[in-house]
């Protein structure tokens, strides 16, 4: 296989859209459960125009020991232009996501975005599957309200740890979704179980676009799963970024396209790519 | 009038800030009009599409950070044909900034690239020369000077040569890269370094080792600005760890003609927007009329060569 290079993106199929750089004032920052928060953010109307599946680069607070330097990207939760409002879903891995985790409401967040590509829907595609593990499931929130919006029938398989970290699942119903809750503890998240539920979810209303996030092992199993019934799918990736913007290259990943190995940034060709062309790592 | 114009060779920078290769693309015109900026300066390509080095790319040490990108490149003539018109409806110059492994190959990446719409190149000689031991060219003053010489000879464009700070011969490969016939001098590139993560014991960049940018590497490129300021005629352009106005002040008084600014774009996107509009009032603030009263105003008059040339901490 041959190796080459990103593809401009000035001749990237998305057109280039302003990007802010702006001061937001907290509003909560919560925790939904013990593992997860949620961060409410006073956002101005012209960083509101956002795709679902798009993110923020975060400047997490400097304060006492948390001392992270890079911004931190995290995806879109949910937008809402009407409100005024920006929020995140996020769980506290390291140190900015500790730093966030201290913000108070009523202090300010530095934020720049909207950031990305978001997920596609096409007009024909009438019945809709997102599956997502864990904090992934924050990425495909908004993708679940614009499908709602477009009267989409939408399936949710939600999955994680134990049913006390379950999140969204009331995010999803009250948009109509039909959830399907597994559990490692209840011995249902597992690959094999994964695919007999999904299978039977093809059977019943047939499926026609699935959209997933991050593991290793929901991308494997798609994959098989897309290719074996011509479904097509889209997945959202990440990678440490430093600019988030396409100038550093420090965040690109691998794909096959065409029986080649290309090389995209997932700041920016990104973090939404096509299901069959993402190479698990 | 305040005048914020400063002379490189026989470019003239309508303001003394500039990005840093590799930390600047046409994606910044999302987020703000480049035509503020004194000029562009371009990610440095290689003749060859290039992959760069495996992830992770990058990492942070306590406010600042370690990168081993390398030089992913699409190749020149993708560069020629998407990257250059890009720039063609801007007034500010550009910059094109070129690496190679050779010297030939470095002969004609400038040829190549000597075409209209660029203003300047900046010669990216702290990479390895592969034909030799692998050490930078930037390292030595003899292969700075024969790589330059050639360089001089392929093209009319201004040259830049852009230093390394891994040497412990700074003001020899300064005055090496002057003699060969560069216009100005960019100091410096990253200085090498490493992070490991003690809990898996493994190194925090997929290529091992990278290079130090950021703030904690303003000291060490500062003091190479000065040193080569004060051992060559032609322009030091200074570079490392700028965050502040109060940076950019003390590089120039280092004897910096103008700055580069890299990784804190990473952090303020518009960083140089905003260094640009607080120059006036920094000027008025110290009832200076223009920027070359600062350049090279360093108060040093009693130091020995002996101490300017210093190569070891004392
Ligand atoms: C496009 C995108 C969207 C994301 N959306 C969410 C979200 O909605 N909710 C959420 O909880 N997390 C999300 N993440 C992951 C989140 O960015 C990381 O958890 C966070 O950067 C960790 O920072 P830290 O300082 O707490 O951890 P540390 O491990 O201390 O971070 C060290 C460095 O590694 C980087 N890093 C560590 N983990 C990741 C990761 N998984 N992805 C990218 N960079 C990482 C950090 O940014 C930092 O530069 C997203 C990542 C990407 C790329
Ligand atoms: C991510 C990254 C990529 C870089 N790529 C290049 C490059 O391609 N060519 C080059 O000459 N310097 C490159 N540099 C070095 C910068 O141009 C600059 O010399 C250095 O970062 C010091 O300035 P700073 O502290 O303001 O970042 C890079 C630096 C970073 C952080
Ligand atoms: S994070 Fe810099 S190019 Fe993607």
């Amino acid at each position: 296989m041959s190796i080459s290079t990103p593809q401009m993106p000035l001749n990237s199929s998305h057109e280039a859209h302003q990007i802010f750089e702006v001061d937001c004032m907290v509003k909560s920052n919560a925790p939904v459960n013990g593992e997860y928060r949620l961060l409410k953010l006073d956002a101005p109307q012209k960083i509101l125009d956002c795709e679902p599946g798009q993110f923020f680069h975060l400047l997490c607070p400097v304060s006492g020991n948390l001392q992270p330097y890079f911004r931190r990207p995290m995806s879109i939760y949910g937008y809402y232009p009407d409100k005024g409002e920006l929020h995140f879903l996020y769980k506290v891995t390291g140190e900015g996501t500790a730093a966030l985790a201290t913000l108070q409401p009523g202090n300010s967040l530095n934020v720049l975005g909207p950031l990305g590509c978001g997920f596609d829907i096409k007009p024909d595609w009438k019945n809709l599957l997102l599956v997502a593990r864990g904090v992934g499931l924050a990425t495909l929130a908004p993708l679940a309200l614009e499908a709602r919006r477009q009267n989409k029938q939408l399936t949710a398989i939600c999955s994680a740890r134990s049913s006390s970290v379950l999140m969204s699942i009331d995010y999803f119903r009250n948009l109509g979704a039909n959830v399907i809750t597994v559990t490692d503890e209840d011995a249902t998240s597992n690959i094999e179980n994964l695919r007999r539920l999904i299978e039977l979810q093809i059977a019943k209303t047939g499926v026609d676009a699935i959209y997933t996030c991050g593991s290793n092992r929901l991308l494997k199993l798609l994959q098989s799963i897309g290719r074996q019934h011509g479904i097509p799918g889209q997945i959202a990736l990440e990678q440490q970024m430093a600019c988030g913007i396409g100038m550093c290259q420090c965040c690109v990943r691998q794909f096959e396209r065409n029986g080649k190995i290309v090389q995209e940034r997932v700041c920016k060709e990104g973090p939404v790519f096509d299901l069959q062309e993402a190479i698990a790592c | 009038m305040l005048d914020l114009t400063t002379k490189i060779g026989s470019l003239t920078l309508k303001n003394p800030i500039m990005p840093a290769s590799g930390t600047f693309s046409e994606d910044l015109a999302q987020v703000f009009d480049l035509d503020v900026l004194g000029a562009h300066v371009t990610k440095t390509i290689t003749r060859e599409k290039r992959n760069g080095n495996p992830t992770p790319r990058v990492c942070e040490v306590r406010g600042s950070m370690l990168n081993s990108i390398g030089i992913p490149s699409k190749g020149v003539e993708a560069f020629i044909e998407n990257v250059i018109p890009f720039y063609a409806d801007f007034d500010a110059p550009l910059v094109v900034s070129v690496s190679a492994g050779s010297a030939d190959e470095f002969v004609t990446l400038c040829e190549e690239v000597s075409v209209a719409g660029v203003d300047a190149i900046e010669v990216n000689i702290s990479c390895p020369n592969i034909e030799e031991d692998g050490k930078a060219f930037a390292m030595r003053p003899s292969t700075t000077e024969m790589v330059m010489r050639r360089l001089r000879d392929a093209t009319d464009l201004p040259l830049w040569a852009k230093l390394t700070p891994n040497t412990g011969e700074t003001t020899e490969v300064a005055k090496a890269a002057e003699a060969a016939g560069a216009d100005a001098l960019v100091v410096s590139n990253t200085l090498l370094a490493m992070a490991i993560d003690i809990k898996t014991r493994k190194p925090k960049l997929g290529n091992l080792m990278g290079g130090l940018s950021g703030p904690a590497f303003k000291p060490i490129a500062l003091r190479m600005a000065f040193q080569c300021a004060k051992s060559v005629d032609i322009p030091v352009i200074g570079c490392g760890g700028i965050a502040s106005i109060e940076d950019v002040i003390e590089y120039l008084i280092a004897g910096a003609s103008a700055v580069q600014i890299g990784t804190a774009t990473f952090i303020e996107p518009k960083i140089m927007v905003r260094l640009i509009d607080e120059l006036p009032n920094y000027l008025r603030s110290q009832d200076l009329t223009s920027i070359s009263e600062l350049i090279g105003s360093v108060r040093d008059e009693e130091a020995a060569d002996g101490l300017v040339f210093i190569e070891a901490a004392p």
